[in-house]
């Protein structure tokens, strides 16, 4: 096999596993703008997207599509629940004691999921056929195609959500000073729960469209996790394009490294990129500094 | 007078019953024998110890259901390790201190066997290791044995069949864990003596979601066949990947993967592909005349009736420890060392793994013929002839 063709394969690769990290960096990004706390248990949802769907699945004997819009309201159902028991009863905490909950909350979650699923790995079934499509030499499968779509789809409706609807401008306000939302007459509380419920659904839909090609088990979250916070982060905590090109360049970096140099080191170049950026540009690649007005 | 003159004769004849009763009951019923167990039931190696587990509850109930060895019941007291070498070794000590038993089955991981083996050897307790890494047994320890198979002989079973195929330039791809490190390092050891070049060495994570880096690499290297070792969910992705790069040289797996879990997670991409494996899973399959086929239908048939699920190769490991276990403590009683002896003795004993002969100089006691090559063909496990 020729070089070019490689290359190819490397560049589709790395962007079909970066549109995944970047979704699931928009769950964090969501949460974070509108609470100001980092939620370490967003890899959670996506596990539980994909756990759910397959529980559904063998249980009711419904068709995939169905299954999957139950799948996402459990899961949300999920986030819900995480914000009212367990953010929303503290008043008046600094946000590190809410990150350190979110991540006690992930170990919990995982925890339940493993004693109600058991450790098995699972597969779901592709949503159009497994025979792969050709491109210039390379190869990806139908599934790529959906995670591509999907994303493109998500980024949109965020996009027009947060810049155009009356609830995204209040989320976005609450975001910014929470205190002059609630003057204005925003319910600061509907509008934190209601990140929830969004970066719920986004995360458990990210891991329902990967299930069929990575598979799923109770722990498939904190891997998947931390590479959405690495998206995040290079993306500088942006809900738009910034996240979706943190998440490319990782995948291409991941994608690339391991087939160029090597592959043992595929999951260190993600904590290096990530060491890097905290180092050098903190408020991430894309974003512009902000300016203190005095 | 007389009525105190009765209850005191009352006193002594129920003093008397009772005394019968207890000794009489003392004579009949002989204390248990303790076997410990060391298993990590749960955590990371939890597909091991999760059938080691229920294989030797299955035997053990099924050795006292028939009466115990020579009358006398057997006790299981299992601990779980949780894959953790510190925890074995708390296990071990607790089993050999408070438990006092007579001898010990598991660890299931190599990390684990490694650790309570000073400890054992410390104590005198003869252990039998449901691991597979070769230096467990290798140099010889007085009281360690073994039942799964080494890597060697599943790296040897697959080079044999490709110098059969004519298939010289082979890729591995393994995942970086004990397991994978080990089989890579077989891999790599027995390559020259069966004239095979390893042309591509590649590895994965063992929480990696997609190969095809590592796939095309492999692919751009010009190998004619590639081996990948590792434990689900990891192979599966690969035959996966495999499948969707279009690549058509055959692809081997380890006996890391020999279970149904395997087809299922591949689904298509598992066809064709061949590997290693204990005769467990093509035990009806197997020719009559194989000695192990009695061994392998017995205990496939009742897994299967108590727990709904088939019994895999690694329960298979804890079968072939118990049975062990029990021939010996039938011939030579309950006595740690006297056990020891009478294991070293064993010849010929047609287990699950394989058949197991242990000498002084061997207790591993298994040939390259523990395994058989098997393919997936219709989502199913042929084995290959």
């Amino acid at each position: 096999m020729d070089n070019p063709s490689q290359l190819v394969q490397y560049i589709l690769t790395g962007l079909s596993n970066g549109a995944i990290y970047a979704l699931i960096g928009f769950g964090f990004a969501i949460i974070h703008n509108a609470t100001g706390i980092l939620n370490f248990a967003q890899g959670e949802f996506v596990m539980l997207g994909g756990m759910f769907t397959i529980f559904i699945l063998s249980f009711l004997n419904i068709p995939l599509p169905m299954a999957i819009v139950l799948a996402i309201a459990f899961s949300t159902l999920v986030g819900i629940l995480f914000e009212r028991l367990a953010i929303r009863p503290l008043k008046n905490v600094k946000p590190l004691s809410l990150v350190i909950i979110t991540i006690g909350a992930s170990i919990f979650i995982r925890g339940a999921a493993m004693l109600i699923w058991g450790k098995d790995t699972h597969a779901l079934p592709a949503f159009s056929g497994n025979e792969p499509l050709y491109v210039y030499g390379a190869t990806i499968m139908p599934q790529h195609l959906w995670i591509f779509g999907i994303t493109i789809l998500i980024i949109i409706a965020n996009k027009l959500f947060f810049s155009y609807s009356i609830l995204g401008k209040a989320m976005r306000a609450c975001a910014y000073n929470a205190y002059a939302a609630s003057l204005v007459g925003i319910d600061v509380k509907i509008m934190v729960l209601l990140s929830f419920v969004v970066s719920a659904a986004i995360g458990s839909m990210a891991g329902i469209i990967i299930a069929p090609l990575t598979m799923t088990s109770y722990d498939v979250g904190i891997m998947l996790g931390i590479k959405g916070f690495c998206a995040v982060i290079i993306g500088g905590m942006s809900s738009g394009l910034g996240t979706v090109l943190g998440g490319l360049l990782l995948g291409l970096l991941e994608s690339l490294g391991a087939g160029y140099i090597s592959a043992s080191y595929k999951d260190a170049f993600a904590f290096i990129i990530l060491l890097l950026i905290l180092f050098i540009r903190p408020e991430g690649l894309f974003k512009q500094k902000e300016t203190q007005r005095v | 007078m007389k009525k105190k003159f009765f209850s005191t004769m009352l006193f002594f004849v129920i003093a008397t019953i009772l005394f019968v009763f207890t000794a009489g009951a003392q004579a009949f019923a002989a204390p248990p024998i303790k076997i410990g167990a060391l298993f990590s039931v749960s955590g990371p190696a939890a597909f091991l110890g999760e059938p080691e587990r229920n294989t030797a509850q299955m035997l053990v109930y099924e050795i006292n259901k028939a009466g115990g060895i020579k009358g006398r019941k057997l006790e299981l007291v299992v601990i779980d390790t949780q894959g953790d070498p510190a925890k074995a070794v708390q296990g071990a000590n607790k089993l050999i201190k408070d438990d006092k038993v007579a001898a010990i089955i598991g660890p299931s991981t190599t990390g684990d066997s490694m650790a309570v083996i000073p400890v054992v050897e410390k104590a005198g307790i003869p252990l039998i290791s449901c691991a597979a890494g070769i230096k467990i047994t290798d140099p010889v320890k007085k009281w360690i044995f073994k039942t799964a198979q080494n890597d060697a002989l599943a790296v040897a079973r697959i080079y044999e069949y490709l110098n059969k195929q004519k298939i010289g330039n082979v890729a591995i791809l393994t995942v970086s864990d004990g397991f994978g490190s080990s089989g890579r390092e077989q891999l790599v050891a027995h390559a020259k003596e069966y004239g095979i070049e390893i042309i591509s060495n590649e590895t994965y994570g063992p929480k990696d979601t997609d190969m095809t880096a590592q796939l095309t690499k492999i692919r751009a290297s010009g190998a004619q066949a590639i081996i990948c070792w590792g434990t689900n969910p990891g192979p599966a992705i690969v035959a996966r990947n495999v499948k969707q790069l279009g690549i058509k040289i055959p692809l081997f797996m380890s006996h890391g993967v020999s279970s149904k879990k395997f087809i299922e997670l591949a689904g298509d991409a598992a066809e064709g592909i061949m590997l290693p494996s204990g005769r467990v899973i093509v035990a009806s399959q197997m020719p009559n005349t194989d000695r192990q086929k009695k061994a392998l239908l017995s205990y496939v048939t009742s897994y299967k009736n108590l727990y709904k699920v088939e019994g895999d190769h690694f329960g298979g490991h804890a079968w072939d420890a118990m049975m062990l276990l029990k021939g010996a403590i039938e011939k030579a009683g309950d006595k740690p060392s006297a056990i020891r002896d009478q294991l070293e003795k064993t010849t010929k004993f047609a287990g699950i793994g394989g058949t197991f002969s242990y000498t002084a100089q061997d207790h591993a006691g298994l040939t390259k013929d523990a395994f058989v090559l098997v393919e997936v063909k219709d989502q199913n496990w042929k084995l290959v002839k």
